[in-house]
């Protein structure tokens, strides 16, 4: 088990993305209350957050691995995978749902072999849900690589995928 | 700033907008925006350029404006007269800003008697679709920050207070405890480092009240926030809004950093000495942080599950001080119930539940949008008259308020009121305010076993009753739905409803046999087809055994 550490680690490489995470850590002053905000900005910065990442701001913030470990896998929003290329987040709240939003979950996994959570073997589509976007008047709604689309059906899914594929 | 200086730009603001001819509104909340109004607003600006009107019309970009089936969304002031358009294209443009001086375009415009516009009351949503959210002289202009400065300059926190009290206004994010008493609470608890807390944290599938007056009215929000950290003497405020709003966020922190330049919020508010910080803490996709006390734990930066209440969070919240929660339509009330009085807000909706309430309508249903309605009004009047009916001639069948703690209410209870005790009788809740209207091809069982899924992949695991029953009664819908459940599964279901609904820690456990109880009430033939009651439920527990 590794505890807080005594001395903050060094950034895991020397990627430039990491300037903008060490940013947020000192507008917070290294705080252990800014866990959630921290982790924001490295997911936003590099899309998921894998094991080093997380020893980093463990480390910066001296907070136990373990704790950190169970915040990033408590919250949904949280990715600990690398996406593909492309994401499609389809919403799953109770007007999606009721309007359809499982055929199209079927037609991803019928045509793309693709569940929830999953990216197909070359790395270019990523599928996830959301459990409501708030754009229940659209229903249908699903987030094209952040582009919120509406009234969606399947055949505009899977040509949005195969166009992805290519 | 001082109540001179906003008098002043409001005033100049006014002036500068009765200058203009014509006010082109175009909605940039979420719904139109997907359906790319940002770029419809710059066809418009485009048009109206190339016709070189640009001093005698203004066009700017607005919040929601409700009837987001419609969208995108544009309306027309001119002087008194507004006319509104709906499924407005780029291509429409240049015919649009041609008609200003003449007739509307009839092909695009809303009929104005429609029920949907007609028969609401605005109190929350007043601004939106009026105002640009992303411009603070805009808020000023409509009164924004002048409640603000009057609770300053005259009047007590025990004023501001007893104005709520006296409002009769109920807690709007479901559970409907008096305002006024919690603010009193809080205001009581001894401390000297208090918090105002607005929970924005809009978990319930089908609800998007909050993220729209977020999106249409950031400020009415903030100012919300400040009059209830005057009246119970908290310092610092957070918001804790879904990451899965990233414009609400946007323009909440832009008015943020507005607000605090111009001194409405910071130190030495308004030249007086009362100073309120406000920060941003965004939430991270868990259902369960909508229930105060993992809330509180989430801006604390831990896994957001809950404790034991009491203390509740009025004595001890966040980092042990006292702690003011309400939710975002709570707050919004706010600033009209101080500016006009607590007696002018306690004149609309019913004996027990004053004001109005802002609904989310979604579904099968023609008019989709946001609507707010004064407490009192009945289903069917917002089924059937405002919202337009069922489309495709279709019957209706149900429709589901409060989410997955809420449940579904047939046609035979339409004449209803909606208040929050009478939906209680019912067996739903008021809940934050989505309505999902169903139809004569929804399956309930279905239904049920939709939300509590929900409730099960929600569970944040830390008592059994929830972590364990939800899982359990899944399975058993699950069961049922495959025609493999034999009539004592159906009674196994109900003993297990009443066990999580008794014995859960939080929230989010106790009513999360809810959707199945209400189902079960006025759906109960629908569970008993799909029984299997031949050998006694003998394939039922083959199959189970297998499954297991």
């Amino acid at each position: 088990m590794i505890l807080a550490m005594d001395t903050p680690m060094a950034p895991p490489s020397d990627d430039k993305r990491w300037k903008i995470v060490e940013a947020t850590i000192r507008r917070n002053g290294a705080a252990d209350h800014s866990l959630i905000e921290v982790l924001h900005t490295v997911q936003q910065a590099f899309g998921y957050l894998d094991d080093p990442s997380l020893k980093f701001v463990a480390s910066q913030l001296r907070l136990p691995l373990a704790k950190v470990y169970g915040v990033a896998t408590f919250y949904h929003f949280f990715q600990l995978k690398p996406q593909g290329e492309h994401t499609c987040v389809v919403c799953m709240g109770t007007a999606c749902y009721i309007k359809g939003a499982n055929k199209l979950m079927a037609m991803a996994k019928q045509k793309h072999d693709l569940e929830d959570g999953g990216t197909t073997p070359d790395g270019k589509v990523s599928l996830l849900t959301a459990r409501c976007l708030g754009s229940c008047s659209l229903a249908p709604a699903v987030v094209y690589d952040g582009d919120v689309a509406g009234r969606v059906e399947e055949d505009q899914m899977h040509a949005r995928f195969e166009e992805w594929k290519k | 700033m001082t109540p001179e200086e906003l008098t002043q730009m409001r005033d100049q603001t006014r002036q500068k907008k009765s200058d203009c001819k014509h006010c082109v509104n175009v909605c940039t909340a979420a719904g139109c925006l997907s359906l790319r109004s940002d770029q419809l607003k710059d066809a418009i600006d485009k048009a109206v350029h190339h016709a070189g009107r640009q001093d005698e019309v203004t066009v700017k970009s607005v919040g929601c404006m409700g009837l987001c089936s419609g969208g995108p969304l544009v309306s027309v002031e001119s002087g008194d007269d507004e006319v509104m358009y709906h499924d407005v294209k780029p291509e429409d443009a240049g015919e649009l800003v041609q008609s200003l001086d003449t007739e509307p375009v009839k092909r695009l415009q809303c009929p104005s008697d429609m029920p949907f516009f007609t028969q609401q009351t605005k109190i929350v949503l007043e601004n939106s679709g009026k105002i640009d959210p992303e411009l603070l002289e805009d808020y000023i202009a409509n009164d924004g920050y002048a409640a603000l400065t009057k609770a300053l300059t005259e009047m007590s926190p025990e004023d501001v207070i007893k104005e709520v009290q006296t409002s009769g206004l109920r807690g709007r994010g479901g559970g409907g405890y008096p305002t006024g008493l919690k603010w009193s609470t809080v205001a009581k608890s001894p401390g000297q480092k208090k918090y105002v807390i607005c929970n924005a944290d809009e978990g319930d599938p089908g609800a998007f009240m909050d993220r729209s007056v977020l999106e249409s009215d950031p400020h009415r929000v903030l100012e919300g926030m400040a009059l209830a950290a005057y009246a119970v003497g908290a310092d610092a405020g957070y918001i804790y809004v879904r990451a899965e709003y990233p414009l609400a966020i946007a323009r909440l922190k832009r008015a943020i950093r507005q607000a605090e330049r111009a001194g409405l919020l910071g130190a030495h508010i308004g030249g007086s000495t009362f100073r309120f910080m406000i920060e941003l803490r965004l939430g991270a996709g868990a259902f369960v942080c909508g229930e105060e006390t993992a809330l509180i734990a989430s801006v604390e930066g831990k896994r957001g599950q809950p404790r034991p209440r009491p203390p509740y969070p009025a004595q001890r919240g966040l980092w042990g001080c006292p702690t003011l929660i309400n939710n975002v339509e709570t707050f919004a009330n706010i600033a009209p119930i101080v500016r006009n009085g607590g007696d002018w807000f306690a004149s609309i909706g019913t004996e027990k539940a004053k004001g109005t309430k802002v609904f989310a309508l979604a579904g099968k249903i023609n008019n989709t949008g946001l609507i707010e309605v004064p407490m009192g009004i009945s289903l069917r009047e917002i089924v059937e008259n405002i919202g337009g009916g069922v489309p495709d001639g279709k019957q209706f069948k149900a429709v589901q308020t409060g989410g997955p703690s809420g449940g579904c209410i047939p046609i035979d209870h339409l004449d209803m009121p909606v208040e929050y005790d009478t939906l209680k009788q019912l067996g739903s809740i008021m809940g934050s305010g989505g309505m999902i209207i169903m139809d004569e091809t929804s399956n309930m069982v279905d239904v049920a076993r939709y939300f509590m899924e929900f409730c099960m992949s929600e569970s944040c695991g830390k008592c059994v009753p929830c972590r364990v029953g939800t899982w359990q009664m899944h399975e058993l819908l699950t069961k049922i739905i495959a025609g493999e459940a034999a009539p004592k599964d159906l009674d196994l279901l109900k003993e297990l409803c009443e066990v999580v609904q008794n014995t859960s820690l939080c929230g989010l456990g106790m009513t999360s046999p809810n959707p199945v109880l209400s189902t079960l009430r006025y759906f109960e033939h629908e569970y008993l087809e799909r029984l299997n009651t031949n050998g006694h439920g003998a394939t039922a527990e083959a199959a189970s055994t297998e499954g297991a």
